[in-house]
């Protein structure tokens, strides 16, 4: 697998590694969220990320001469391009995941914004696309970030999202980064930057691709 | 082999409309408004479609289906995914709109001219299939599948499935 990739390809991974690590985390509420809706709710955000990286991962495939699945699962983990912001391990802290759901969207809609006007045609309307899926995610986000930010544990929401600010900045460069400071009134920081994993990250790896690895070349 | 009737794009489409949707049967990939365009040429058929959405599980469920009715008119097919801005659940024909309702599902109302808003989602637009009450209020933006979300009837005290409109 080649870790030189062109630098459209190379933003293509990052899209899709986001997608597929914060879907593979969404969906670890499955089974446990505090409410009946919210096992729903992230379980579905969770099954449309990954489907979103799939999208990318196959635009990447075909410049790469592989395939969408080999892209996803069969890479060393140190060959991801996500951002450390999710791959974090927030299951069972409801603050710091929906804090995490609000400041990714915030920035993923600003990214896809730009996306659309890429001069790849297949990378623009992939980006329109998302961008209509993507809208349901982030009333969910607006509304949960509305909720606790008035609820009495008011304190404990804002000192999730003290906490993963640094990281949600890495997930944007550039004059971006200025944009999401705008959208979350926030001022920038030193960010988490892509490139580095974090500590949880093996295991996530381990998990993810441990069917791949278990039966090499297998089909369903 | 002989080719008893050519193949044109007209039957291609008449074939496709036999193609159900795999999750909800009663209505078709035709009615479902997914399939963007057809071209023949000779023996080779492309079919465009677009899913609801990306992460539908459904997808390679359809486009195998659709491949597997192109052949049995005896052409070669090439079933595309198209993603861009121009698809909306605008596109479900009249036909298809009322099979959903009659399956119990709420059919997805207009799309507006901007992005979505909670507000309106908290209107009365949207119609019980049941007892065509709008007095509907919304549960939870997400449902069962990535296309649906999960309203609730106030006047027959039921819930439903309606349509996410994108």
């Amino acid at each position: 697998m080649t870790t030189q990739a062109p630098p459209r390809v190379d933003l293509l991974l990052q899209l899709a590694d986001d997608e597929l690590v914060l879907g593979w985390r969404d969906s670890e509420w499955t089974g446990i969220a505090p409410f009946l809706e919210e096992d729903v709710a992230f379980s579905s955000i969770a099954q449309t990320e990954i489907g979103h990286a799939r999208a990318f991962y196959e635009l990447a495939a075909a410049e790469l001469d592989t395939t969408a699945d080999e892209l996803a699962f069969d890479r060393r983990p140190e060959e991801y391009r996500c951002a450390p912001f999710v791959e974090l391990n927030l299951v069972h802290d409801w603050a710091r995941s929906v804090a995490r759901r609000w400041l990714y969207e915030t920035a993923d809609a600003l990214r896809i914004a730009a996306l659309k006007a890429s001069d790849w045609p297949e990378l623009a309307g992939l980006a329109a696309k998302i961008e209509r899926e993507e809208a349901y995610h982030a009333l969910h986000a607006g509304m949960w970030h509305e909720r606790l930010t008035r609820s009495p544990e008011k304190g404990r929401y804002a000192d999730a999202l003290d906490k993963l600010w640094p990281y949600a900045l890495g997930l944007v460069e550039g004059d971006q980064r200025r944009l999401l400071c705008e959208a979350v009134g926030r001022a920038e920081v030193a960010a988490v930057e892509r490139g580095t994993h974090v500590d949880e990250w093996p295991s996530l790896w381990d998990e993810m691709t441990m069917v791949r690895r278990t039966v090499p070349g297998g089909t369903w | 082999m002989s080719v008893a009737q050519a193949l044109t794009a007209e039957r291609v489409w008449e074939a496709l409309a036999g193609v159900p949707d795999p999750e909800i049967p009663i209505i078709s990939v035709v009615d479902l408004g997914v399939v963007r365009d057809v071209q023949v040429d000779g023996e080779h058929v492309r079919v465009e479609f677009t899913p609801t959405f990306l992460g539908c599980p459904a997808l390679d469920v359809m486009r195998t289906q659709m491949a597997e009715a192109v052949r049995e008119l005896g052409g070669e097919p090439e079933v595309v995914v198209v993603t861009d801005g121009a698809w909306s659940t605008d596109r479900i024909t009249p036909a298809g709109r009322e099979k959903l309702r009659e399956a119990g599902y709420g059919p997805p109302t207009p799309r507006p001219a901007g992005p979505i808003q909670l507000v309106q989602l908290q209107t009365g637009a949207f119609r019980c299939p049941y007892c065509a009450s709008t007095d509907t209020r919304l549960d939870n933006l997400f449902g069962p599948t990535a296309c649906r979300s999960i309203r609730y009837c106030r006047s027959c005290r039921q819930p439903f499935e309606q349509f996410k409109t994108i």
